[in-house]
């Protein structure tokens, strides 16, 4: 098998050769929430678009059935990065929330340092299952509601619609605005802030 | 959301790790950034000196993952051989952080914050 393909032409600027750590946040939300458009609006590279494949063994499937059980499932996720400083960077994934994508995730957003619930009006169900197991996994979170910028429901109606949480933020952007989609992480990371000083998790 | 895999079968995967899917090393998570230590040397198979290449300067996981197009499960076991063999060395500047335990320190927090700031 010959592999002697070139790299693509535009290859993304190489971080610094003293990066020696990356912290990750994940922005999860259903088809067509905006995930990547907010990913691409913060990234300093174009997203990349990698899969993760898992087993399906150890995910509630009893091991008496044995290996012939193991099922591999494979789902795409986009990320883009931003670089902090000389040592560190900060990586963005975004991730389909529908509930049959969440045991790959636990894997994914093991050590995040927080997630970003994309909230779309028209399918509150897929926001609905990734809050719960944000909450479940301890993960702290911030839930974005991506309007495009039209408003046609207020905070307080999306808050009581998902019961969410009064701690828990909740903003209003538009992903496809840098300075939007960048204060809904801002937003994320004062939050982690305010739970880490404050000692509450 | 592109699928950038989807044309490559099971056997492709299969031929590149040589049939195995264990043995990666769990502490290499999606964004531990890895760095050659040597060159590409004649023989070796494709994949391996092509993560040798790519990885001249550090690189998340997850990057060289997308950057070979395989899924980041068959990128760990690449790069555990790599590792094992002494031609790449993974950066773990701390313990591997954990749910119980997660890397939010507040001078950390600080930093991020500067830097959104600053896009």
């Amino acid at each position: 098998m010959h592999s002697t393909t070139s790299e693509p032409p535009a290859s993304p600027p190489p971080l610094p050769d003293t990066a020696e750590r990356a912290l990750k946040i994940a922005v999860v939300g259903g088809f067509g929430a905006g995930k990547t458009t907010l990913v691409r609006s913060v990234s300093e590279i174009r997203p990349l678009n990698t899969e993760e494949t898992m087993t399906r063994a150890g995910a509630g499937v009893d091991d008496l059935a044995g290996v012939e059980a193991k099922r591999s499932t494979t789902v795409a996720f986009d990320f883009g990065r931003i670089t902090l400083d000389a040592t560190s960077v900060l990586y963005v994934f975004g991730a389909p929330g529908q509930e049959r994508f969440w045991f790959l995730w636990d894997r994914l957003f093991s050590g995040a340092l927080g997630a970003v619930v994309l909230v779309d009006t028209r399918r509150l169900d897929d926001s609905w299952y990734a809050i719960d197991r944000l909450e479940a996994q301890g993960t702290p979170f911030v839930v974005a509601h991506n309007d495009f910028g039209e408003g046609e429901h207020t905070l307080e109606q999306i808050r009581a619609a998902l019961d969410l949480d009064p701690h828990v933020p909740l903003v209003r952007c538009d992903a496809r605005v840098r300075d939007s989609a960048k204060r809904v992480l801002i937003a994320l990371v004062r939050h982690v802030s305010a739970l880490v000083t404050g000692g509450v998790r | 959301m592109t699928r950038p895999h989807q044309q490559e079968g099971p056997d492709r995967f299969y031929v590149i790790t040589s049939g195995r899917s264990g043995g990666a090393e769990d502490s290499l998570d999606a964004v531990t950034l890895v760095v050659a230590e040597s060159a590409p040397v004649p023989g070796m198979q494709s994949e391996h000196a092509r993560i040798l290449r790519l990885c001249r300067a550090p690189m998340a996981v997850v990057e060289v993952s997308a950057h070979l197009r395989l899924p980041v499960a068959i990128t760990r076991i690449l790069l555990t051989d790599l590792i094992d063999a002494g031609r790449v060395t993974a950066r773990h500047p701390r313990p591997a952080p954990s749910p119980a335990q997660p890397p939010a320190s507040p001078d950390v927090l600080e930093k991020v914050l500067v830097a959104l700031h600053n896009l």
